[in-house]
């Protein structure tokens, strides 16, 4: 009989390494297409904007699993023989553009005004606005709810179990499967996924109150 | 490459069970959000009362919950708690879960509304000789709730596109009956693309019915229109 051990802990605590690394993988994907959905929702365009608040609805819409085995399966039917942690990569980039879009474009709607008008009578071209006057000041706007939204993809990774990649929430299957002491497993899992995400939570707040003092 | 051709051929025969599904997730749903509203409800009056003991317990509650992966709480519930004695169905299990993770959002949602009554509402209240309890019902708690009505109703569709992840302890529902559709017809993505769809479409549905429901509820919010 094998009971749940320091060396489970340890493999536990190894596989959350994963899960780390594919949450970057999702913030730093889903950061880059989330600014340029933001951009789109708040463009001049009226296709620009119809299509990315299309994908945002549409996104935001259907369950993460669901999307995760779109991309699983979608990869597959290209012909790409893929590990699973591309599908999950994609599927956590497509969940995480179309929240941080919705949230970046709604700081960026809350620059007042006037700073667009003056801006526009200094001269500065369309572009030039968002790079020195409008982005600068929406990303302090940003910075609390773009932290708290971290801890949901920090969460969200551990879906991604479900395709067979070894993160920390199937590695506490596997521990599970071996020692068949299912409570302190998951309890283990929950405090190191705990661990991560509490102090992430606490720097939201932190910067929140920050940029609420002067109210 | 793409040498792939789509066949939807399957839904002939596999329909009523992707609608049985669909069903099975509407009910798994409804009655996670309706139970936990009631316990998001009494969380943020706990919690935003002055029993301290009992707020702070609430509030350890809220942040473990929040701050730990909905999937691994459904396992605690299914898998862990039988091996301290407690056993129970899947759907059970399932409900049980979706209900502790949607009190704890919920109860920061509703506490936030509680705390943005603004305190001139209740001495106006007790000028006009209401008791406590009316005051607290009728000033605190239902303009509170009035007010987060739209963040709840967001946070509630969250939850029934969330109720997927209980297909992993095979609990009836959607993903569920779509993972048993696709093992028989070898179309995956197809099916998953039909069940998209399908969420989609339920999402827009539960956004609609909530609405109406905050139609009815909140008397005020309709006859003021604001």
């Amino acid at each position: 009989m094998i009971t749940f051990s320091s060396t489970h802990l340890i493999y536990l605590i190894e596989a959350a390494r994963w899960t780390l690394l594919l949450s970057v993988l999702a913030f730093i994907g889903g950061g880059i297409l989330g600014l340029v959905l933001a951009l789109g929702r708040v463009s001049e365009h009226k296709p620009l904007r119809w299509l990315s608040a299309a994908y945002i609805q549409i996104i935001q819409g259907t369950p993460l699993l669901v999307v995760l085995f779109l991309s699983y399966f979608g990869l597959s039917i290209l012909g790409l023989d893929i590990p699973p942690i591309a599908a999950a990569g994609l599927s956590l980039t497509l969940y995480t553009s179309a929240f941080l879009g919705e949230i970046w474009r709604g700081c960026i709607l809350s620059v007042p005004k006037t700073q667009w008008e003056a801006s526009n009578c200094i001269g500065l071209s369309r572009a030039q606005q968002y790079r020195y006057v409008i982005l600068p000041q929406a990303a302090r706007i940003a910075i609390p709810p773009t932290v708290g939204f971290m801890v949901q993809i920090i969460k969200n990774t551990s879906i991604t179990s479900i395709i067979g990649f070894v993160e920390l929430a199937r590695a506490g299957q596997i521990v599970n499967n071996s020692t068949f002491q299912p409570f302190i497993t998951f309890v283990f899992v929950a405090i190191i996924y705990f661990a991560m995400c509490y102090p992430l939570s606490l720097a939201s707040r932190h910067f929140e109150r920050k940029l609420n003092v002067g109210k | 490459m793409l040498s792939y051709s789509f066949d939807f051929s399957f839904l002939l025969t596999t329909w009523p069970a992707f609608m049985r599904g669909a069903w099975q997730t509407i009910l798994l749903a409804g009655t996670s959000i309706a139970i936990g509203f009631f316990v998001a409800l009494i969380c943020a009056i706990i919690r935003s009362g002055k029993n301290k003991l009992a707020s702070g317990l609430v509030g350890v509650y809220v942040e473990v919950i929040r701050n730990t992966p909905l999937l691994v709480q459904i396992f605690i519930v299914y898998f862990g708690l039988p091996s301290i004695g407690l056993r129970m169905s899947a759907e059970t299990a399932a409900v049980i879960a979706l209900v502790i993770n949607t009190g704890a959002y919920g109860s920061e949602i509703i506490r936030a509304g509680i705390e943005s009554i603004a305190k001139g509402q209740l001495e106006a209240a007790e000028c006009l000789g209401l008791n406590k309890f009316q005051v607290y019902w009728h000033i605190i708690l239902i303009p509170a709730v009035e007010r987060v009505y739209p963040a709840l109703s967001s946070q509630f569709v969250l939850l029934m596109l969330s109720s997927s992840i209980t297909s992993q302890i095979s609990a009836q529902e959607l993903t569920a009956e779509a993972n048993l559709i696709q093992s028989e017809t070898f179309r995956s993505f197809e099916v998953y693309l039909i069940v998209a769809a399908i969420y989609l479409a339920l999402s827009v549905l539960f956004r609609v019915v909530l609405w109406a429901i905050g139609e009815v509820a909140f008397v005020r919010r309709r006859k003021l229109r604001t």
